[in-house]
């Protein structure tokens, strides 16, 4: 097709001079979030639906890495004055998020400056109580939030003749039901063992006659006869954020001085209690017993339960995508174990996950988007979905509600465990959530001092001193930094 | 006699020079005032506070076990890759400059590595040795060695260490290869005919002749050990099991990317860029003495 030149021309002229006359331009929303993979497309899909719901805003989603190269890209855009209107932040950052006050615009400003309705009582307080300010003032967004519980291997539990329906609640009975299953699985091991040798003899003998496609068929039944043979009780992924911090609030004891933080930047780590290195030193010692087996940073724990090779497995509640695609076997979950001489416990667990923070340096109209998209984002279907695709808590109670009415936890208890378990009790200011700076590296720090611990190269009480006299530099520097 | 060129052109010298001044100024010059001058304040991460603070940041990490004990690793990491990486080069370039049948394919493979981008090959190296999944963690497992470098320290060490100089070998080899191929045969023949055994002929002929290309490498693997090993650490280790690699480069990056310290980072950016200037300048003046161009 050809165009006569003056045609081109004058559109050209138009839209250079007119350009909103042509085209009724949306406001555009940038949004940096973390999430790679099939929870990029869910997010995705949700930017999708709200910019199909109205046409005032345009909200562009752009996925920048992991939660750390997600924050740095927007520091270092917010320090070249080109920053996102919403960043998502991990939960460890909450502290540095609320200490950089001319950076970022918190959410309850957001929401009233847009005349938009928005009601902080609609939210799980267990869940925005974490990005909150002692005065009750909503800070940033909470987006997609966890709590670790208890992961179980039912056919474990039924070969062990345990019930199925009666996990264990406390650190002993965790102990117990190990010592069971492994034992259970010690028979197992010694019964197979002749089946396996006779199954390899075969094998040999099929392969001297040459008759190699039975051969192959032998190794598919040895390889059927060896799997799921569990050889240690429990695992767990997340160490520090489960076995630290989600153990101090569930057993309702401190993490740091001023109520974790909340309360003042002179905080002091106390994590180094006897409560603490009791529970520690207890899964350094079990592990010789194949109790307790340690499956490294983060969450590469996880295959050592999906494997079959532990029974049991404290992991995030949003672990279950992963867990539903991996596991061979029926899975169950019950509420984190706690110790049953611990007067506080059980207390309720906090959450972990991210927040979307609103970064300063945009118009009245835009931030007008930003509250539009919060309220899109609140809204129960789209909260309802979002927890049943991922395994992430809902943030609103109507969510919630709604999930009851479809009957969605009878189907899938699991996913209550968690809310159970996170609203159990009102929160104290030990189960609030935590407010640390330089939290990041106190993270790292902690790896490094548990895998010493469970390398026997220090006692729990010599490494969490240790520990906690480090932090505690840390939580200096952060105070110097930001007085 | 000296040959010259005479540029008639006074200006066309400078512009010539021009695009590799520019690029030294804006990539290595400027970044290391800007860390000099960083390093004496400390800034949030966003920049919205900057205080002034003189030597706190120096203060701080010399008094900081974590980065005292980064130094230590440091010193052992860097050595031992250089150590290795310069030993292992030279041993297979004197072996490849024998007339042997298919040594053109030997030296190929062997400069191969250089070709893997460095982050590629320490997933490589992580994998193989993966306590869970690696194939050489099973054949050690068999032979009774308890390999889990993600708990043993040592064996944490020794991994990266490994994987560090491995990279370099081909680039040692390259280099330790033109070198012996530069020795006139007639010295080693010589030498023959007077009945210097080849032990003997390679140390007192072939290894002082080659006494440069092994004092430029010693330079180039000692800059590399320090700076370009972030790769293999930040990939296989992370620093850890428990600080056990935690060497500066990474405790560098570390901090300012994890921690968000900007001020710490810049220092201990500063005091690494005084230890490898002071190793260069001590190789300079007291080893060059013994080179022989």
């Amino acid at each position: 097709m050809k165009l006569p030149k003056g045609t081109l021309v004058a559109a050209l002229i138009v839209l250079v001079l007119f350009p909103a006359s042509v085209l009724a331009e949306p406001i555009t929303i940038n949004w940096w979030f973390a999430h790679g993979g099939r929870l990029g497309e869910k997010v995705q899909e949700i930017v999708a639906d709200f910019n199909a719901s109205q046409s005032d805003y345009k909200v562009v989603a752009t996925y920048k890495g992991n939660y750390h190269d997600t924050m740095m890209a927007g520091i270092a855009a917010f320090r070249a004055k080109n920053p996102p209107h919403v960043l998502q932040v991990f939960e460890v950052g909450t502290a540095t998020m609320m200490a950089a006050k001319g950076a970022i615009k918190p959410v309850y400003e957001v929401m009233s400056e847009s005349g938009l309705p928005f009601d902080p009582k609609a939210y799980l307080p267990t869940v925005t109580g974490y990005y909150t300010t002692s005065e009750g003032k909503m800070l940033s967004m909470p987006f997609n939030s966890s709590t670790p519980v208890l992961w179980y291997n039912k056919e474990a539990f039924k070969y062990a003749g345990l019930d199925l329906d009666k996990p264990p609640r406390t650190w002993p009975e965790v102990a117990d039901y190990s010592r069971k299953i492994v034992a259970a699985y010690a028979d197992q091991a010694t019964k197979i063992e002749p089946i396996v040798k006779a199954l390899k003899e075969a094998k040999a003998a099929l392969e001297k006659a040459e008759m190699k496609d039975n051969a192959a068929k032998i190794d598919e039944i040895l390889a059927e006869t060896q799997s799921g043979v569990i050889t240690a009780g429990f695992s767990t992924s997340w160490i520090s954020w489960i076995q630290i911090e989600n153990f101090s609030a569930w057993h309702n004891v401190p993490i740091g001085t001023k109520a974790n933080g909340f309360d003042g930047l002179d905080t002091q780590f106390v994590f180094n209690s006897p409560l603490h290195v009791k529970h520690i030193q207890q899964l350094a010692d079990w592990q010789k017993e194949k109790i307790f087996v340690y499956g490294g940073r983060r969450n590469i724990g996880n295959g050592l339960f999906s494997s079959g090779q532990v029974a049991m497995h404290t992991e995030s509640s949003a672990g279950y995508a992963g867990f539903k695609k991996t596991c061979k076997f029926e899975l169950g979950t019950s509420m984190l174990p706690y110790w049953p001489d611990a007067a506080g416990a059980p207390q309720n667990t906090i959450i972990g996950g991210a927040s979307l923070w609103v970064l300063q340096g945009h118009s009245p109209e835009e931030y007008k988007g930003v509250a539009a998209f919060f309220n899109h984002l609140s809204k129960p279907e789209v909260q309802a979905d979002w927890h049943e695709f991922t395994g992430y808590l809902p943030i609103t109670l109507a969510a919630y509600d709604l999930k009851k009415k479809q009957g969605f936890y009878e189907k899938n208890p699991q996913m209550e465990t968690a809310l159970k378990q996170m609203t159990l009790n009102a929160p104290t200011e030990n189960s609030r959530g935590l407010r640390f700076g330089n939290f990041v590296q106190m993270r790292d720090i902690m790896y490094d001092t548990l895998e010493a611990i469970f390398a026997e190269q220090k006692t729990a009480q010599q490494g969490l001193d240790e520990a906690a006299e480090k932090g505690n530099r840390l939580l200096r520097k952060f105070e110097r930094d930001n007085k | 006699m000296e040959k010259r060129v005479i540029f008639k052109n006074k200006v066309l010298p400078y512009f010539l020079v021009a695009p590799q001044i520019i690029i030294t100024l804006v990539f290595f010059i400027w970044p290391a005032f800007m860390a000099l001058y960083q390093s004496v304040l400390r800034e949030d991460p966003f920049g919205l506070k900057t205080v002034f603070v003189g030597f706190e940041n120096f203060k701080y990490i010399f008094t900081d076990p974590i980065y005292l004990n980064s130094i230590k690793v440091t010193i052992i990491f860097s050595f031992s890759v250089a150590a290795i990486a310069m030993s292992a080069a030279l041993f297979l370039a004197v072996m490849a400059d024998r007339t042997i049948r298919g040594a053109t394919t030997y030296k190929t493979f062997i400069i191969w590595p250089y070709a893997v981008a460095p982050v590629a090959s320490a997933v490589i190296w992580y994998f193989l040795f993966n306590p869970s999944i690696g194939m050489f963690s099973f054949f050690l497992k068999a032979i009774g060695i308890d390999w889990n470098f993600t708990l043993n320290g040592r064996q944490a060490m020794v991994l990266v260490i490994i994987a560090a100089a491995w990279k370099v070998i081909s680039y040692n080899f390259l280099f330790y290869l033109a070198g012996l191929q530069a020795i006139p045969k007639s010295f080693i023949e010589a030498a023959a005919i007077d009945g210097a055994s080849p032990a003997k002929r390679f140390w007192t002929i072939a290894f002082p002749l080659l006494s440069p290309t092994v004092f430029f490498l010693l330079v180039m693997n000692m800059v590399y050990a320090f700076f370009e090993t972030f790769g293999v650490i930040h990939a296989i280790t992370e620093g850890g099991p428990n600080e056990a690699t935690n060497i500066m480069v990474f405790k560098i990056y570390h901090d300012f990317f994890r921690g968000l310290d900007l001020g710490g980072s810049a220092a201990q950016s500063v005091i690494l860029m005084f230890i490898v200037i002071s190793l260069t300048v001590i190789q300079f003046r007291y080893i060059e003495r013994k080179v022989h161009y």
